[in-house]
């Protein structure tokens, strides 16, 4: 270690980087350690493509509605998961690691503000969604027979859908980061619940061939308006014979998943620590 | 003269009124449930001064030294740090301040150069990336990833990380973990060079050694409480206490403890007619010293 070079000058005038500009430092980093680490790799790029490939070749021939294959219902129930997967699953594994390993510690103690950390996990998400649903729909068109939407008002509802569900499920799943008690056990508490609401909201099964109990169930939840709308882009509007509505409820949707994003605003202001539980 | 209501004899030995403090700590206290883990700390740290707090495991430094980070919150007490509250301190304090924690197992996936260059963002007025790696002897490394450098080595990228954003304050928590002994030496090194441009440092470390060598003053501190607090030539009285003298007499070794080991050398050199066979002064070391207090301090309160 050469110590010749090393000089302290008198702290200048200059300002410490505003939150926006740190914001995009850290989507730049985040994106960086994601996309070297093979485990994230796993979970959110190849799984689902594995999920749909499985599910594709065992029920996807099967008609469950006037034209409709299973393959095609799953393919836009995944591209809901999709969104929930990159988010909420995503974060609730990777902030709990992330405080074991030292990384908020370390960042605590740099001149940044959480509003920052927060921008760049936001970042991470949006990019890691379009990578994947980019992924399952070239799969899904390629093999399953999903087409894309011909209309602007369809790519519309895709947009929105993903924007709610995203904000929402990012936001949820920050919170969510402080209930397992370590990063090693955090995939033990998080992937059964994403499972369990994939299970009851429509994207394993048809969501109208689910008892009632479970219906109503899911419906407190993001993740079945979630597939729904998801549902109104990829399938002709003729499958809206096989919702239990009869139709899309494109509003109750919007209405659901912005409600979401409140709740999971309020919980991650209150319940969000960069500490682990007794350490500050 | 004082500023600590310390009694006479006292092993606190304060600094001058009107020194110009870095930080400056009055009747700390915080409790984890029953648990006192600081119980009444009283620490002063002079502007430029390198400072070692020693202590054994469990004895309130890392509570004391998170407070001072601003990383934990107190219960009760006076705390300043570079002139400010830690528990109300904004982001333009926090960037004067350079934190190096104990372990961490982060940055894995990043190299040497990345992560330094990221943490380089966050700073004001950064130092050049380059010369950081550089002067923690890191440069052959730039472009190892975290996860492939030694332990040694992460430590390096560690203070690397504390010393770019051109720290006034620079807490090292037990630093040379990990270093072989010719890594030691050059970040012994590189500590003085960060002391000769004027930072001041609050290092944490179980190595007496490193203590003596890099330190102005040493504060012991034990079961939540600063118990000695001087110069390490002069802790726990080291400098007024007796030296023995060791050597050999016939076929027999022989030790003496004296005020006057010089006088008592002359002599034996004048008996034994020239070289005295085995010979050795030994004085305490401050490693002596620290443990005699930590003993002395649990035999009080025991």
């Amino acid at each position: 270690m050469s110590t010749s070079t090393l000089t302290r000058e008198p702290a200048g005038a200059a300002s410490v980087p505003g939150p926006l500009a740190l914001g995009l430092r850290r989507i730049r980093i985040e994106l960086k350690v994601f996309f070297r680490d093979r485990n994230s790799a796993v979970w959110n790029f190849a799984l689902p493509v594995l999920l749909l490939v499985i599910f594709g070749a065992v029920f996807g021939s099967q008609d469950i509605g006037p034209g409709i294959t299973f393959a095609q219902y799953f393919v836009a129930g995944m591209i809901a998961s999709g969104v929930v997967y990159t988010s909420f699953q995503n974060l609730a594994i990777a902030i709990p690691m992330e405080r074991d390993d030292g990384t908020l510690k370390r960042l605590q103690g740099v001149p940044m503000p959480k509003v920052s950390y927060f921008i760049g996990k936001i970042g991470l998400v949006f990019v890691a969604y379009v990578a994947q649903v980019t992924l399952l729909i070239i799969v899904g068109v390629a093999f399953y027979h999903l087409h894309l939407p011909s209309d602007l008002g369809r790519w519309f509802t895709f947009v929105w859908a993903s924007v709610l569900g995203l904000v929402a499920c990012t936001l949820c799943g920050i919170a969510f980061s402080v209930v397992p008690k370590n990063g090693k056990g955090a995939s033990a508490v998080v992937s059964p619940i994403v499972l369990v609401l994939q299970f009851t909201s429509g994207v394993f099964f048809v969501f109208s061939q689910l008892p009632h109990w479970m219906q109503i169930f899911a419906s407190i939840f993001p993740l079945k308006w979630l597939t729904q709308a998801m549902r109104s882009v990829f399938l002709p509007d003729s499958a809206q014979s096989i919702e239990v509505a009869g139709q899309w409820e494109l509003g109750r949707c919007a209405a659901m998943l912005a409600l979401w994003c409140v709740i999971g605003l309020v919980m991650s202001l209150v319940f969000f620590r960069w500490n682990k539980r007794g350490q500050n | 003269m004082t500023t600590t209501t310390s009694d006479p004899g006292s092993l606190l030995v304060p600094v001058p009124e009107d020194a110009d403090l870095a930080v400056r700590v009055r009747g700390l206290r915080r409790a984890y449930g029953d648990t006192k883990a600081v119980d009444g700390v009283d620490l002063d740290i002079v502007r430029g001064e390198v400072l070692a707090l020693l202590g054994p495991n469990g004895a309130g430094k890392t509570t004391t030294t998170e407070i001072l980070e601003g990383y934990r919150h107190r219960d009760a007490g006076e705390v300043t740090v570079l002139g400010i509250d830690p528990a109300k301190g904004d982001r333009t304090w926090r960037s004067r301040l350079g934190i190096v924690l104990q372990t961490a197992s982060d940055l894995g996936d990043l190299s040497v150069e990345e992560s330094v260059t990221h943490f380089a963002g966050y700073y004001p007025d950064p130092r050049p990336v380059g010369e950081v790696i550089d002067a923690v002897g890191l440069s052959e490394k730039r472009t190892a990833k975290g996860f492939d450098l030694s332990g040694g080595q992460r430590r390096r990228l560690d203070v690397a990380l504390g010393l770019i954003g051109n720290p006034e304050l620079l807490f090292l928590d037990e630093p040379t973990t990990g270093f072989d002994p010719e890594a030691r030496r050059e970040f012994w090194d590189l500590i003085r060079g960060l002391r000769g441009a004027g930072t001041t440092i609050l290092l944490t470390t179980h190595y007496l050694d490193e203590a003596e060598v890099l330190a102005d003053r040493v504060a012991v501190i034990a079961r939540g409480r600063v118990i000695a607090c001087d110069v390490p030539q002069r802790l726990g009285g080291r400098d007024e206490s007796l030296a023995t003298v060791f050597w050999r007499e016939g076929e027999e070794d022989r030790s003496q403890s004296t005020h006057e080991p010089t006088r008592l050398v002359a002599d034996l050199a004048q008996r034994l007619g020239g070289e005295v066979p085995a010979l050795a002064v030994h004085r305490p070391s401050l490693e002596d010293i620290y443990l005699s207090l930590i003993d002395h301090d649990s035999e009080e309160t025991s």
